[in-house]
């Protein structure tokens, strides 16, 4: 996925109007510390600032650019949540005379033993900075489409990259991606001393993903689960067990965005089903989901089989470095399998 | 912390090097028309706040001379080619001093439709003027320092002589965004020609600045970066600011490096209605600036009487077109949400 957001953001500098992609670690010679930004001719290191980061993005859209600014970890975006609302509400603010098309990228969620300060989710905060679209890809094609559209938007981006799928390889290719090992040869840089390194690109395209818009993952008539992020792939695997063991054919929407988030699809699943699990890694305390859920009530009660569920991380100030506090924190595969079975068995 | 009336010898105004004789009549002119029609424009909104005619006022009487100076000063356009502004509420006399009309600002104190600024939605005083590079502004006393550096690289990267301007109070100097400025600005990777200003009132609120801050002066802070300029003002002087404004305006539009620029100013009204908007008696710029050209000759007393009436006359006419305008419809609040439209399935009806 970091060598898509990478490919994302070559297409952006090349032919979007990206003129401006920093950060923290951003620029050479580490291209980031998850590497999505190795490589890049317009990327480049920034003070360890994140209010300055994002003001700086803030002023360079209004200035009329398009920039992608990085907050290293979500975990460090609290600090400078007032800049982020401020991005979110100056076009509202403005009368709209003033647009904002800046995106900011930073990894999110856990699954990489990254401790108290390195494995917090934000969709609830980032779903309440009304006027901010707010992304989430599970795989790295949607990774690919989500940068594009983003980039395009003229509206302010937060794009979530779920940092424990960052490293890992989609089952689609970007139009344009070449094997695993050309597009290693070809983008990534090498250990020891890159100063002379630079990268070849392959010939990618304007592949977009619609903001707002979910992937059916994986179809099914006797359950829902939406999921976004992390959860996705986990909810992914579920799903086909279980319909290849006979146990329930369980559709798996992946939302994607989360703002604007598709409603339209989560209702006509629910609709079909009649039985949902809204799956994300996110605290359950004001979690994402249940505005989702309230709304379910609201609009297809009366459609509901079976009360709506929710799987979500345990509401606790942090995620314990240990592998048994993160895992009891943290939903896994077999919370989802939990839940899923429940959710099937349980008679209308 | 202001400038009280200064006592001038007759030697020194008469010196060739007079400031004020420097400056010339028809500039002054310009400079104490404008200044009053900020300060009516300012007095109008206090009176708007009090007599139910709006909601809450805050603003910049007793900044004029400094702010109308730095208008005059900008290069005012549209796009990097053209000076951005970072302002804050204080700043009527800079967008006066651009050319912004003072019945714009009107309906934004009234929250009519009309309001060009925020269609009613934001306080008085809060501007945004794409047609002159006035970036939106917010009542956070720092986040302009921030968003400064943005516009800032942009210039840096253009060939242009264009600049940006941030301006905010002494108490926003102790938030990091202030400070997040003067790092950026400085980095030797890519240094950024911003004119950085803090208008020092000697308050933060109800607390003052001497005994929350112990720096000497706030323009010291530029001490920390090799080769930046930093000064303190007498923002209440017509012809301090504008020579100080002239001088830090031309070595960043030359050098395209920050310059950090600290003018002293009187807070007229207090801080804001909150704390009721009453007379302070501190030194008053514009009495100032009318004792300076009498003094000198440049100016009668029936000049300014004739200003003043003019100034009034044209705000009464102003106040008379923002006071028919209707309000906003409530279902406006979902215009510019995004800017390309509101998806028809977003959540409209607040909860169930």
């Amino acid at each position: 996925m970091a060598q898509a957001i990478r490919m994302a953001l070559h297409y952006g500098e090349r032919n979007l109007g990206v003129t401006e992609i920093f950060g923290e670690d951003v620029g050479p010679p580490l291209g980031g510390v998850f590497t999505a930004t190795q490589g890049l001719e317009r990327a480049w290191n920034s003070p360890l600032d994140e209010r300055g980061i994002l003001g700086a993005a803030l002023g360079l859209a209004w200035a009329g650019g398009r920039p992608v600014a990085e907050i290293q970890f979500v975990d460090y975006i609290f600090n400078a949540i007032d800049i982020l609302k401020l991005a979110a509400n100056s076009h509202w603010g403005s009368g709209g005379r003033y647009k904002t098309p800046m995106v900011v990228m930073t990894p999110t969620g856990s699954g990489i033993h990254g401790s108290m300060y390195h494995s917090h989710s934000f969709d609830s905060i980032a779903a309440k900075l009304h006027g901010m679209k707010v992304v989430c890809p599970s795989t790295p094609i949607d990774a690919y489409g989500l940068m594009i559209a983003a980039i395009k938007s003229d509206d302010p981006v937060l794009f979530l990259k779920p940092k424990a799928l960052l490293r890992t390889k989609g089952e689609e290719l970007i139009p344009g991606e070449p094997d695993e090992k050309q597009l290693h040869a070809m983008i990534d840089a090498p250990l020891g001393d890159r100063v002379k390194w630079r990268a070849k690109w392959p010939k990618l395209t304007d592949y977009a993903v619609e903001i707002g818009k979910a992937k059916l993952a994986h179809p099914g008539g006797d359950a829902t689960v939406v999921t976004h992020g992390r959860m996705a792939p986990i909810c992914l695997d579920v799903a086909r067990r279980f319909k290849s063991e006979g146990r329930g054919q369980v559709e798996v929407l992946d939302l994607r965005s989360l703002i604007p988030y598709d409603w339209p699809a989560i209702l006509a699943s629910v609709k079909k089903t009649g039985r949902v699990a809204f799956v994300n890694e996110e605290t359950e305390i004001a979690n994402f989901a249940e505005h989702l859920i309230r709304r379910l009530v609201d609009e297809c009660f009366y459609e509901l089989k079976v009360r709506p569920r929710l799987l979500a991380g345990k509401a606790t100030p942090g995620i314990g470095l240990s592998p048994n506090l993160e895992y009891f924190t943290q939903p896994q595969t077999k919370d989802v399998e939990r839940v899923v079975s429940e959710l099937l068995a349980e008679p209308a | 912390m202001a400038r009280m009336p200064s006592v001038k010898t007759s030697a020194k105004i008469a010196s060739a090097a007079d400031p004020y004789k420097k400056l010339g009549a028809a500039k002054l002119f310009k400079v104490h028309e404008l200044m009053v029609r900020a300060r009516l424009l300012e007095e109008r909104f206090i009176k708007m706040s009090k007599g139910g005619d709006g909601f809450f006022w805050i603003g910049g009487p007793g900044e004029e001379a400094f702010n109308a100076c730095l208008g005059l000063q900008v290069k005012k356009g549209r796009g990097v080619d053209h000076d951005f502004l970072h302002l804050h509420y204080r700043s009527a006399a800079v967008v006066l001093a651009m050319g912004a009309r003072p019945v714009d600002a009107l309906r934004q104190m009234r929250s009519v439709a009309a309001d060009p600024h925020s269609k009613g939605r934001n306080f008085v005083n809060h501007y945004a003027i794409p047609e002159l590079n006035v970036v939106p502004m917010s009542p956070t006393i720092e986040t302009q320092y921030a968003t400064s550096i943005g516009t800032g690289i942009a210039q840096a990267r253009a060939k242009t002589d264009a600049i940006t301007i941030v301006n905010g109070g002494d108490a926003g100097t102790a938030e990091g965004d202030f400070h997040s400025c003067l790092v950026w600005a400085n980095r030797p990777a890519l240094p950024l020609p911003i004119l950085i200003i803090v208008v020092n009132n000697g308050w933060g609120i109800s607390t003052e600045t001497a005994s929350q801050h112990g720096e000497r002066n706030i323009s010291d802070w530029a001490k920390a970066f090799p080769g930046m300029p930093g000064r303190t003002v007498d923002g209440n002087d017509v012809a301090e600011s504008w020579a100080a404004l002239e001088e830090a305006f031309a070595y960043v539009r030359q050098n395209r490096k920050p310059y950090l620029l600290e003018a002293r100013c009187s807070r007229l009204y207090g801080h804001s209605s909150s704390s009721g908007a009453n007379r302070i008696p501190e030194p008053d710029c514009i009495a100032l600036l009318e004792a300076e050209l009498l003094e000198r000759g440049l100016a009668k007393a029936a000049d300014f009487r004739k200003a003043w009436e003019r100034e009034a006359a044209a705000l009464d006419a102003a106040h008379k077109t923002a006071k028919t305008e209707p309000f906003p419809e409530g279902e406006t609040v979902w215009e510019d949400v995004f800017a390309d439209g509101l998806p028809p399935s977003y959540p409209t009806r607040g909860g169930s």
